[in-house]
């Protein structure tokens, strides 16, 4: 239960981390660690090289831009969980984060290390593919930005090349109230299923901007615009979230592992589902009442 | 092997580490400071929490290397001058421990919660406790010495003891 041996580089700048990985064979990228170490430990990944970003000052930063937060793919979650910035214009994030494993995990735990490491499963990766994240994306012969839903491929799996590292993440600023929960077994366990929604009405308490992700029911996180746009205009009801919720759970094709049945996921998608937009739907309307961003 | 510094329980180290040896380890085997105990060394037990900078840290996630630098707190720097902290006091007192293997990693994680949340309630108790697993007694007692901890540090407000 002890890691392998591996070349070890510590670059101080990204230039120099790109270089390394446009060089090194089998290298992994280490940033907060409480994924890539246990497989180390447990000998399930054996690199022949690991290159250390934990030094690359330059990706620390939550940067405020007109319409987005700019986000250091080495910002850890417990940063995320504190940030003003992140408080005010993401504050769903905030409240995910709470969910994100413990304390512990939260100290080292970075939000590019998440995004890369795409379990399904996860809080930041279920986020950002509601929220529309993008990912920036440098390689020592260039750079690109990959939208969070194209950027998610499968299990573990995701459209970062070999040579690729998440520099920044793009987090716009929420356009509507946004709310997410999960349920675990147990406190900091990954959640079996979790949901999130972002929401508005207008004046006539009717839909007029809607967003559905859910995680944990299949190898990416799952998010249909088309459902999304279907129900734009309708009016909120109890009765409407209970509708949205059963389609949703006739579409999703959740797994079926030790921890849960298909069937078991299927019903806590379409109970977490409701209870999510309920919960949205509560807030939209308070911040109508106040007279507030939502239009 | 790469030099590092690093400053434990207020003593500053300067040592020579091989970068795939984890700070649990160097804490072990290199500083002989033994009270971090580690148990599963895959992040699920807890027993190897220490305080880096303050914060609740796995020392079998860590990569010693990347703890250049960092100021860490381990179970034998949080009794000051002979007299336990108010957590530690309260562990014994309520009989929140058996074998004793799981208990450094509970008490730091513990000292870190009431930091953050001098007065948790036993709900936020259990889930901030959630990643410290015990096997002999349960958590019921656990709970009951964290909460007179918390008491025990608001009475004391400003006069306690903070390990550092």
């Amino acid at each position: 239960m002890k890691p392998p041996a591996f070349a070890y580089y510590r670059p101080e700048t990204v230039q120099e981390a790109l270089q390394l990985l446009q060089k090194v064979n089998d290298a992994k990228i280490l940033a907060g660690g409480q994924s890539l170490i246990p497989m180390l430990n447990m000998r399930l990944a054996r690199p022949a090289a690991v290159i250390d970003i934990n030094r690359l000052r330059e990706l620390t930063e939550i940067q405020e831009y007109p319409d987005h937060l700019l986000v250091g793919a080495l910002v850890r979650h417990y940063q995320l969980m504190e940030s003003p910035l992140v408080r005010r214009f993401a504050p769903v994030v905030a409240e995910a984060e709470r969910h994100i494993g413990h304390a512990a995990i939260r100290t080292r735990g970075t939000i590019g290390g998440s995004l890369s490491h795409a379990d399904p499963a996860a809080e930041l990766p279920l986020l950002a593919t509601l929220g529309d994240w993008e990912l920036h994306v440098a390689s020592a012969t260039g750079a690109r930005v990959i939208p969070a839903r194209e950027f998610f491929l499968g299990y573990l799996m995701t459209a970062l090349g070999a040579d690729e590292l998440v520099t920044h993440i793009r987090v716009p600023k929420a356009t509507g109230v946004s709310r997410f929960s999960e349920f675990a077994l147990r406190a900091g366990d990954f959640a079996l299923v979790s949901a999130a929604v972002s929401l508005n009405l207008d004046a006539h308490q009717k839909i007029d901007h809607l967003r559905l992700a859910l995680g944990g029911v299949g190898e990416t996180p799952w998010r249909e615009p088309a459902i999304e746009a279907h129900y734009r205009g309708s009016e909120a009801s109890p009765n409407l979230w209970t509708v949205i919720a059963t389609e949703v759970a006739d579409l999703i094709d959740p797994p079926e592992d030790l921890h849960a049945s298909a069937a078991y996921r299927r019903q806590l998608a379409r109970a977490l589902l409701e209870k999510t937009l309920a919960e949205t739907a509560a807030d939209a309307r308070q911040t109508l009442t106040k007279g507030g961003p939502a239009s | 092997m790469i030099p590092m510094t690093l400053t434990v329980n207020g003593q500053s180290y300067q040592l020579t580490v091989e970068p795939r040896w984890l700070l649990a380890d160097v804490l072990r085997e290199q500083l002989h400071l033994t009270g971090t105990h580690l148990g599963c060394e895959h992040g699920v037990c807890g027993a190897c929490t220490v305080l880096w900078d303050g914060r609740p840290v796995r020392s079998c996630l860590t990569l010693a290397v990347t703890a250049d630098g960092a100021n860490i707190l381990t179970i034998e720097g949080l009794a000051a001058e002979g007299i336990l902290h108010p957590v530690q006091e309260a562990f014994w007192q309520e009989h929140a421990l058996q074998c004793g293997f799981c208990t450094p990693g509970f008490i730091l994680t513990a000292v870190h919660l009431l930091q953050e949340n001098p007065e948790p309630t036993r709900e936020e108790i259990r889930e901030a406790l959630a990643g410290n697993l015990c096997r002999c007694t349960g958590y019921q007692h656990i709970v009951n010495a964290v909460q007179r901890a918390a008491a025990a540090l608001s009475d004391n407000h400003g006069h306690a003891p903070s390990g550092q």
